[in-house]
C-alpha cells in the first residue's frame, strides 16, 4: 500500500517539480513570466495531438517540449524586446494559452490517450520496494531528477550560471559588464517554457492520457508558489513538489482511513494544506531580510532596456 | 441640399423598412451558461448535446448562443447578465453554483425567461429543472453489489451539496438492497472538474480496497483509472465507454436535450411559465448507457429495476430506511418527499464516510 502511495505521489509531484523549474531558471535571469499554466496546457495539448497522430509518446514529449518552448517565445518578445509588463503578458499568455490548446485540442477531445510506458532496468526494476520506485518510472520522472542536478550545477557551478544570476541580480551591472542581457533572458524564458510544456506533456502522456479543456487545473500557479516557496533554490524545489504532491495524496487517504476509522477530517483544510505552508514559508524567509536578499534575484520582474 | 436631404430621408425610410422586415425575419435566441468546456466528456458536454438537438429541431426558428467555462461565483453574475443583455429569449445556466446569480439577473430581466438546472431558487420569469440522476444511481448500486467481490465500492464526490449527497444515498441503498452489508467509501474531491485530482482520488479509492467505482465528476480520468487497474467502473453524466470498453459497467447519461426542445416550443408558442421540473427516467431527461461488461442475469436485474423505476411502481427512496446515526427516516412503505430529497444533508445508514459540514 505504501508503495503504491508513493508512486501516485510521484506522479503527481512530477509535473510541479518540472514547471517549478523551468520558472525558477526564468525567474533567475530577473524576468517574471506568470504564464506557467498557459505554457503548460499548451504542451498538454500539442503533446497529446502529436501522440495521437505519429502513435509515439516520445515524439508527444517532444511536441511539448517544443510547444511550451516556442509558445514563450511570445512572452519573451513582448516582454523584453518590446519591454511591456510582464504580470500583464504573463496573465495574458495564462488566458491565451488556455483558449488556444482548447482550439488545438478540440478535435481529439475524449480520444483515449497513449500512455509513455515506464523504463524497466534490468535487475534493479526487480529490487523490492525500491527498485519498483526508482527504477520503473517513465522517462518524464528521470529527466524531471536529472534537471534538478542539472540546473544545481549549472546555477551555481557554471560560468554560464554565474552571469545568468547576475543578471537577475542587477542587469545593469551585467550590460556593463558586456553580458547580453537580453539574449540570456530570451533562453531563459525559453528553457521556462520548454520545462512547462514538458510538465503539460506528463499530465497528457502519464498522469491522465488524454485532452480535456483546461486539463492543467491550476497546477502551473501552484508551481508558480513553489518557485516563492523553494526561495529560487533548485533542491527545495524538488523537496517542495513532492511535499505539495504527497499532502494532496496524502489527503485523499486520509479521508478513507477517517471513515475506516470513524472520525471527521475536513477535506477542504487538507486541500488548502499546501497553500497555507506557502504562506508559512513566506512569512519565515521575509522575516529574516538577509535570507530574502540573498536568494532572491534582485532585478526580479523589473524591464530592461539598453541604452545606446 | 434639398435634394440630399430627400436622399438621405428616403434611403433612411428604406433602411428603417429593411431593419423591420429583419426584426420579423430575427429568429430568437435561446442562450446556454456552461460552467465547464463544452468537449469535457462529462456535464457540460451532455448540456452541449442537447442544445445541438435543439438547434437541429428548431433551429429555423431559435439561435442558440452559449458561453463555456463560465467559474462559478462573482464573475458567473457578469456572465450571465452579459449573456440576458445580448438579446436572449431564454436563457439556461446549467450549474447549481449559478443559483444565486442567476436569481439575481433573473430579477433585473423580468421579460427574460430563465431556467436553472439543480437548483431550488425560482421566481416568476425563474423556472428550475432537473434530473432524477438519483433513479440511474440506485440501479448502479443494484449492480455494485452483484458485481463488487469485495462488498465495497468507492465514490468520487465533488462537493457536500444535496445533489450529491442524494446520490450518495441512492447508490448505497441500491446495494443494500442486493447486499445488506455492502459498504461505500466516499472520497471529496473538492473539485468537479481537474481529471489528475480525480485520477489521484480513483487511485486512492483502488489502493484502499475497493473494486467499483462511481464518480460524481466530470471528467472520464477515473474510468481511465478504473481500466488500468482492471477494476470495473460506472460513467457519470456521458456514455464513458471510449475511455473503459471493458471497465464501464453502464453510465448515467444526461439527454437534456428532447427537455430544451419542449421548453423552447412553449417559448415559441407563448405558453412558457416558471415551474420546478423534476423529471427522471420515465421522461427521458436520463437515460442509462448500455449495460455491459456484466453476466446476463445481473443484466436482467437492471433492466427490470429499470423498468420498475419507469413505471412508478419502484421509488428508490422507500421505507423502512435509518439515517445512518441508526435514527429511524422513512416508515416501512412511506416514500420520501421530493423536498427533503432536494435539500438532503445527510446520509443513509451503511455510508462509511461523515458528511462534510
Amino acid at each position: 500500500m505504501f508503495e503504491a502511495i508513493l508512486l501516485t505521489v510521484i506522479t503527481a509531484s512530477t509535473p510541479l517539480v518540472l514547471a517549478a523549474l523551468g520558472e525558477l531558471v526564468t525567474e533567475r535571469s530577473g524576468v517574471l513570466n506568470l504564464g506557467v499554466e498557459g505554457m503548460m496546457i499548451m504542451g498538454a495539448a500539442c503533446a497529446f495531438v502529436a501522440a495521437q497522430l505519429t502513435g509515439s509518446p516520445y515524439i508527444g514529449i517532444l511536441a511539448g517540449i517544443l510547444g511550451g518552448g516556442i509558445f514563450s517565445l511570445l512572452f519573451g518578445f513582448l516582454t523584453l524586446t518590446l519591454v511591456a509588463n510582464q504580470v500583464a503578458t504573463g496573465l495574458a499568455l495564462t488566458i491565451l494559452g488556455l483558449g488556444l490548446s482548447g482550439q488545438i485540442g478540440e478535435a481529439f477531445v475524449g480520444q483515449p490517450g497513449i500512455k509513455l510506458q515506464p523504463i524497466v532496468f534490468p535487475l534493479l526494476s526487480d529490487i523490492p520496494f525500491f527498485g519498483r520506485v526508482l527504477f520503473r518510472q517513465d522517462l518524464i520522472f528521470y529527466v524531471s531528477i536529472a534537471l534538478v542536478v542539472g540546473i544545481n550545477w549549472f546555477l551555481f557551478r557554471s560560468r554560464t550560471g554565474l552571469k545568468l544570476r547576475a543578471i537577475g541580480d542587477s542587469h545593469a551591472s551585467a550590460h556593463a559588464l558586456g553580458i547580453n542581457v537580453i539574449r540570456t533572458r530570451y533562453l531563459a524564458v525559453m528553457f521556462g517554457g520548454a520545462c512547462a510544456g514538458l510538465a503539460g506533456a506528463q499530465l497528457s502522456l502519464v498522469y491522465t492520457p488524454q485532452w480535456v479543456e483546461n486539463m492543467s487545473a491550476g497546477r502551473g500557479w501552484i508551481a508558480l508558489a513553489l518557485v516563492v516557496f523553494a526561495s529560487w533554490r533548485p533542491w527545495r524545489i524538488l523537496a517542495g513538489g513532492y511535499l505539495f504532491g504527497a499532502v494532496g495524496i496524502g489527503q485523499l487517504h486520509a479521508q478513507i482511513v477517517a471513515q475506516n476509522l470513524g472520525i471527521v477530517i475536513p477535506s477542504q483544510f487538507l486541500s488548502a494544506l499546501p497553500y497555507a505552508a506557502t504562506i508559512v514559508v513566506l512569512i519565515i524567509i521575509s522575516h529574516n531580510r538577509r535570507t530574502t536578499l540573498i536568494n532572491t534575484p534582485a532585478s526580479l520582474g523589473k524591464p530592461f532596456v539598453p541604452d545606446r | 441640399m434639398k435634394k440630399l436631404i430627400i436622399a438621405l430621408a428616403a434611403s433612411a425610410a428604406l433602411m428603417g423598412g429593411f431593419s423591420t422586415g429583419a426584426v420579423a425575419q430575427e429568429k430568437k435566441k435561446v442562450c446556454f451558461i456552461y460552467v465547464g468546456s463544452k468537449t469535457d466528456g462529462g456535464w457540460t458536454q451532455a448540456h452541449d448535446l442537447g442544445r445541438q438537438q435543439l438547434d437541429k429541431a428548431l433551429g429555423a426558428k431559435v439561435e442558440t448562443p452559449f458561453l463555456e467555462n463560465v467559474p462559478e461565483g462573482p464573475d458567473a453574475e457578469r456572465a450571465i447578465e452579459r449573456m440576458a443583455r445580448s438579446g436572449c429569449a431564454l436563457v439556461f445556466t446549467t450549474s447549481f453554483g449559478f443559483m444565486d446569480a442567476t436569481v439575481k439577473v433573473a430579477a433585473k430581466f423580468p421579460d427574460i425567461k430563465f431556467e436553472h438546472a439543480t437548483g431550488f431558487k425560482a421566481g416568476p420569469n425563474l423556472a428550475t429543472y432537473n434530473s432524477r440522476f438519483y433513479e440511474g444511481r440506485y440501479i448502479q448500486g443494484q449492480i455494485a453489489a452483484k458485481m463488487s467481490k469485495k462488498g465495497v465500492a468507492g465514490y468520487i464526490a465533488s462537493f457536500p451539496i444535496p445533489e450529491v449527497v442524494m446520490g450518495i444515498n441512492a447508490f448505497e441503498l441500491g446495494a443494500k438492497s442486493i447486499n445488506p452489508n455492502f459498504k461505500l467509501k466516499v472520497v471529496w474531491a473538492n473539485t468537479w472538474f481537474d481529471p489528475g485530482k480525480e485520477a489521484d482520488a480513483a487511485k486512492a479509492l483502488i489502493d484502499q480496497g475497493v473494486d467499483i467505482l462511481t464518480q460524481h465528476t466530470d471528467t472520464t480520468a477515473p474510468m481511465q483509472v478504473a481500466a488500468e487497474r482492471g477494476i470495473l467502473a460506472f460513467g457519470q453524466a456521458s456514455d464513458m465507454i471510449a475511455a473503459g470498453p471493458k471497465t464501464q459497467l453502464t453510465a448515467i447519461v444526461d439527454t437534456w436535450g428532447s427537455y430544451y426542445i419542449k421548453r423552447t416550443q412553449a417559448l415559441l408558442d407563448g405558453t412558457w411559465k416558471s415551474e420546478q421540473i423534476w423529471d427522471g427516467l420515465k421522461d427521458g431527461i436520463l437515460t442509462m448507457a448500455p449495460y455491459t461488461n456484466m453476466p446476463d442475469d445481473v443484466k436482467a436485474m437492471a433492466e427490470e429495476t429499470e423498468a420498475k423505476i419507469k413505471s412508478g411502481e419502484l421509488h428508490p427512496f422507500t421505507g423502512p430506511i435509518n439515517k445512518q446515526d441508526g435514527t429511524a427516516w422513512l416508515a416501512a412503505g412511506e416514500k420520501a418527499q421530493d423536498g427533503v430529497l432536494l435539500g438532503m444533508n445527510f446520509y443513509v445508514e451503511g455510508v462509511d464516510d461523515k458528511l462534510p459540514k
